[in-house]
């Protein structure tokens, strides 16, 4: 019978939580590297086992921790990740230049191949990439170097990259977004990149429609529908079905469009789930009560989802990583919050349990369909 | 010749004790305890040469001390000698004696600095 394994980073530790396919009851891991904060970790899709994790410290900096058995044992992996050539700067929150200075590793992708190839999405933003299972580094450098780099600032959580999504098929085209530059695509392996912010509308710049500048928060895409694009943009829901080229706003009738999840539904690639947060001010759900919508349309057309989730007095929020699907047949959605709850649900998201209230915030979810 | 606490010097080299704080100790498969690394650092023992003769031994205690290039101190890391704070002089500068003779530890300290 298949199982799932959701990888679980907090700003205190990793846990691995664990069930069968009914996704009824669950084993919860004892912290492992407690006290660091662990914004990713994901398995690799051609051997689950191999895992990497990004563990990182205020006080002692950026560690890539590898485990080969499914998160049992940990090996520390090479940590260093240099900027190519002279760095150079971008700006800062005041328009000022700033120096490029790596700080963390927001989120890890694992080949859709090669358990030993991995792309690390860094802040400051950039992209690196290992094929030797982390002993070394390298930046993908055409990404920086790109006309607009010199421009980008950074959002309220820092200049980082903290999406980056895999053509299922076609290993030349990568999609990457960063806060707060936007979105960009790769179709040569990384050579050359594009802005692909065409109809994102950000009314906080001079100039809304401006090439770069968006706070995306995150992008999701169905491997079946690679073309068709999910963002959650800082403000709006956006689709696009043409890699990104062109975007349109789907925000529909969603309470409030600001937010930081969007997902797509493991096997219906028009049905996607966001959990809408009041504003950029007061990140909390509206009115208290934690919903998360669902369109079966691809958006404009969105219901609540509430069942099981807290309807009063919570105040929680979602982060951009914490959202994850599994592929049982009944897809199973998943998400982490601010408050140390991961909340699951078995059917699609009709209903949900709470697997643990009580973990340290919960910073990204990955899940795992193992046989 | 015998320093303090079974800790052996050479002419061209000392046992240094070397104190972690725990995410270091962990980080380096250490044991959580409390207890001092002794690390035979060649003359003349500074913080420089007892970082990296560490680093050599624990290469993934590379960075999370120091920067991997410039070699400047992480900021919330302090480094403690002898009750004195050694954390803004020259890392080149000789070490009091009594940590040479492994009376005192070379501790590198992570700042009290909140956070949540």
């Amino acid at each position: 019978m298949s199982h799932v394994r959701l990888l679980i980073g907090t700003r205190k530790g990793a846990f691995i939580l664990t069930s069968d396919g009914s996704r009824r009851t669950w084993s919860i891991s004892e912290p492992h590297f407690p006290g660091w904060e662990i914004y990713h970790l994901k398995g690799s899709p051609a051997d689950p086992d191999h895992i990497y994790a990004s563990q990182t410290s205020g006080w002692f900096g950026q560690q890539i921790q590898s485990s080969q058995d499914g998160g049992l044992t940990w090996s520390p992996v090479n940590n260093q990740f240099l900027y190519a050539g002279s760095p150079g700067v971008h700006q800062s929150h005041d328009g000022t230049a700033q120096p490029w200075q790596f700080k963390r590793i927001w989120h890890l992708e694992p080949s859709l191949h090669d358990p030993d190839s991995v792309l690390a999405g860094a802040e400051d933003a950039g992209l690196f990439q290992t094929s030797d299972g982390g002993l070394h580094w390298t930046e993908i450098s055409g990404l920086r170097a790109s006309e607009s780099g010199p421009l980008w600032q950074p959002g309220a959580g820092g200049l980082c990259l903290h999406t980056i999504l895999l053509h299922p098929t076609d290993p030349e085209r990568i999609v990457i977004a960063i806060s707060a530059a936007g979105a960009f695509r790769t179709d040569d392996a990384g050579k050359t990149w594009k802005p692909i912010n065409k109809g994102l509308v950000s009314q906080y710049l001079p100039d809304p429609t401006a090439e770069i500048g968006h706070c995306v928060h995150h992008i999701a895409m169905h491997p079946q529908r690679p073309n068709t694009l999910f963002m959650q943009k800082h403000w709006d829901v956006m689709r696009s079905d043409d890699a990104g080229d062109h975007w349109t706003k789907i925000s529909g009738n969603l309470p409030t469009d600001f937010g930081f999840v969007i997902d797509v539904h493991a096997h219906q690639p028009e049905t996607i789930y966001v959990v809408p947060i009041k504003s950029d001010s007061e990140h909390f759900p509206l009115d208290g009560r934690l919903q998360v919508f669902r369109s079966r349309s691809g958006g404009n057309e969105w219901e609540p989802l509430t069942t099981g989730l807290p309807q009063q007095h919570c105040y929680v929020n979602v982060l951009r990583d914490a959202m994850a699907v599994d592929t049982l047949e009944e897809c199973g959605i998943y998400f982490g919050t601010t408050g140390g709850q991961v909340y699951c649900s078995s059917d699609g998201g009709d209903s949900w349990n709470a697997i643990t209230h009580d973990l340290p915030p919960v910073l990204s979810v990955e899940a795992q369909t193992l046989p | 010749m015998m320093g303090i606490g079974g800790v052996e010097t050479t002419g061209c080299s000392h046992n240094i004790r070397v104190d972690l704080p725990l995410h270091l100790r962990r980080l380096a498969a250490l044991p959580d305890q409390r207890h001092d690394l002794i690390l035979e650092v060649p003359v003349p023992v500074t913080i420089a040469s007892i970082l990296d003769t560490l680093e050599l031994r624990f290469p993934m205690l590379r960075g999370a001390i120091r920067d991997h290039v410039t070699h400047q101190r992480r900021p919330f890391l302090r480094y403690f000698a002898c009750a004195e704070d050694w954390s803004h002089r020259h890392v080149d500068t000789p070490l009091p004696e009594a940590v040479l003779t492994g009376q005192e530890p070379l501790i590198i300290l992570g700042a009290i600095a909140g956070g949540c």
